[in-house]
């Protein structure tokens, strides 16, 4: 589905992302894990369009993705839900999921979305930056979905949220993979949160892939080795 | 300063003085929108935004002129094809700006402020060089002239009316493209998150060349207005500028209400001290009464309560 291949990425000379190699199969959820500064949001960023790529590429479904900007990536369905989720705080939530629509074609949000989050259908007319960070994170994701992705992107997803909705945003995004056959890539600090929602775990250190391990046979301690600082 | 007149008077001198305040304030509100849509939403200062309006005014005047020679038939409903071309004039050299200056300057505001006040002298030189350094004059069909008189000492002229409810018709046209389609939600999305925006799939860079046109088309028609409330020459425009951008920060950049309010709050302070007192010293009045708010105030009279 998501094919990331040789991929090199540079903030003008320093390379952050030096040949990275990854494909994600449809309906897969990969939790990219990695401690702080190792490229982790870098790579979220060049999937989308936001950094430039220096070299290698990125296709969705064998398209070439690398040189489009991030509305064509969108349309492509690649779906982004950015650290610190970035909802537009001064729109209203129907708005904020409406802005998603432009590139699905959709003209009113999709009920099915709000079956996904109930919170969202009860505050649809607040303002989005007056909601909670749990609340403003599922608005992140319902967005992204507003956009009929095939790839979901979700950048450090469970950052500022308290554990018990932690726990809870596992449950929706397994449902959400279910639900739509889409694959998921989350980058991640917290391990429980990656054991309980992925299938793949890979590890990312100093811009390299450095374990890729099934969910199955995954040593815990050794993974988390590079977590612990 | 009251004191020569009787009360019937003053009611008179109110109420007339207020009606030319909203001339007034048709004119303010159409060039502030337009300013409001480029500088509270894209955070561009344009300084040619006077130049825009005065390109519709001498379209307007052109098509006036091709009327009387070619279409004298039709004069009498000349006025509404005139705002359609000051409109498509206007926002087209807006989308041109935009794609040949603007766009290389966004996140640089201050280069904006120099790059348009730059292009707001090259407009007046070619406003000079086309149509000539003397100022032209529209002529208005036969029903826009003449006056309803309400009372014996009141008179309301026909075209200031006109003029009311073709703002007030733009002002809820504006306001339904920028709250209630999906383009203004785009352009609003655009506005509080560029980067963000173009990663739900907005194509950012089109939303802010529309943007642009319609803010110059919304001055275009309101040159078109300002035909009938003064004449044109390549400098007419410079003495809106400033007045606008007060109109503009005084609202609160980015709130239509503000901007409706301060418009309406300005151009009748203005217009109703200067029966009383001479031009100058009520526009000196005016500046002291918003700098003491705005020192108060610094946002605006609206702004929008949210979570930073």
């Amino acid at each position: 589905m998501l094919a990331i291949s040789n991929l090199h990425v540079a903030y003008g000379q320093s390379e952050v992302l030096h040949g990275l190699n990854v494909a994600v199969s449809p309906g897969e959820i990969v939790a990219i894990m990695g401690r702080n500064g190792m490229g982790k949001t870098t790579l979220m960023k060049a999937l989308m369009g936001i950094v430039p790529t220096k070299s290698g590429s990125v296709s969705m479904n064998g398209v070439e993705v690398t040189g489009l900007r991030s509305y064509e990536r969108v349309a492509q369905g690649l779906a982004y839900v950015p650290q610190g989720r970035m909802i537009f705080s001064a729109m209203t939530v129907e708005e904020n999921i409406e802005t998603g629509l432009v590139a699905s074609g959709g003209k009113a949000v999709p009920r099915d979305i709000y079956e996904l989050f109930p919170v969202l259908l009860e505050m649809k007319a607040r303002r989005g930056g007056n909601l909670s960070g749990g609340q403003q994170q599922q608005l992140a994701v319902a967005r992204a979905l507003a956009t009929g992705p095939k790839v979901l992107l979700l950048d450090e997803p469970t950052e500022g949220i308290q554990p018990s909705i932690i726990r809870e945003m596992a449950r929706t995004l397994k449902r959400i993979r279910d639900e739509r056959r889409l694959s998921i890539v989350v980058s991640e600090q917290v391990l429980s949160f990656a054991l309980d929602v992925a299938d793949r775990v890979l590890v990312i250190e100093n811009g390299e892939i450095v374990r890729d391990d099934p969910r199955a046979g995954i040593n815990e301690t050794e993974v988390a080795k590079y977590l612990s600082i | 300063m009251f004191g020569d007149y009787s009360l019937g008077d003053l009611a008179a001198i109110f109420a007339m003085q207020g009606f030319a305040g909203l001339i007034l304030f048709s004119v303010f509100l159409l060039m502030a929108l337009g300013l409001a849509i480029i500088f509270g939403q894209m955070g561009v200062i344009n300084m040619a935004h006077g130049e825009f309006m005065i390109l519709g005014a001498y379209v307007t005047w052109m098509t006036s002129n091709f009327f009387q020679a070619y279409l004298p038939a039709l004069f009498s409903g000349y006025f509404f094809v005139a705002m359609i071309l000051a409109f498509l004039a206007s926002g087209a050299l807006g989308m041109l700006v935009e794609w040949g200056l603007i766009r290389h300057l966004y996140k640089r505001p201050l280069d904006t402020l120099l790059a348009t006040w730059g292009l707001s002298l090259i407009l007046q030189q070619c406003y000079r060089s086309i149509f000539g350094a003397r100022e032209v004059g529209v002529d208005l069909p036969q029903w826009m002239l003449g006056s309803f008189q309400v009372t014996d000492a009141i008179q309301i002229p026909i075209n200031g009316v006109f003029v009311m409810c073709l703002t007030i018709l733009i002002t809820c046209a504006v306001a339904y493209v920028l709250y209630w389609s999906r383009w203004g939600r785009q352009v609003r999305a655009v506005v509080q998150n560029r980067v963000m925006a173009g990663a739900v799939g907005i194509n950012t860079e089109r939303v802010d060349r529309y943007t642009f046109a319609l803010g110059c088309g919304v001055a275009g028609i309101a040159g078109s207005a300002f035909t009938m409330i003064g004449s044109t020459g390549p400098t007419s425009g410079q003495l809106y500028i400033v007045d606008t951008f007060l109109v503009v920060v005084f609202g609160g950049a980015a709130s239509l209400v503000g901007t409706i309010a301060s418009a309406f709050t300005i151009s009748q302070a203005q217009s109703t001290l200067e029966f009383f007192l001479s031009g100058s010293m009520a526009k000196v009045l005016t500046l002291l009464a918003i700098v003491g708010i705005l020192m108060l105030r610094p946002q605006g009279l609206f702004s929008l309560k949210v979570r930073k």
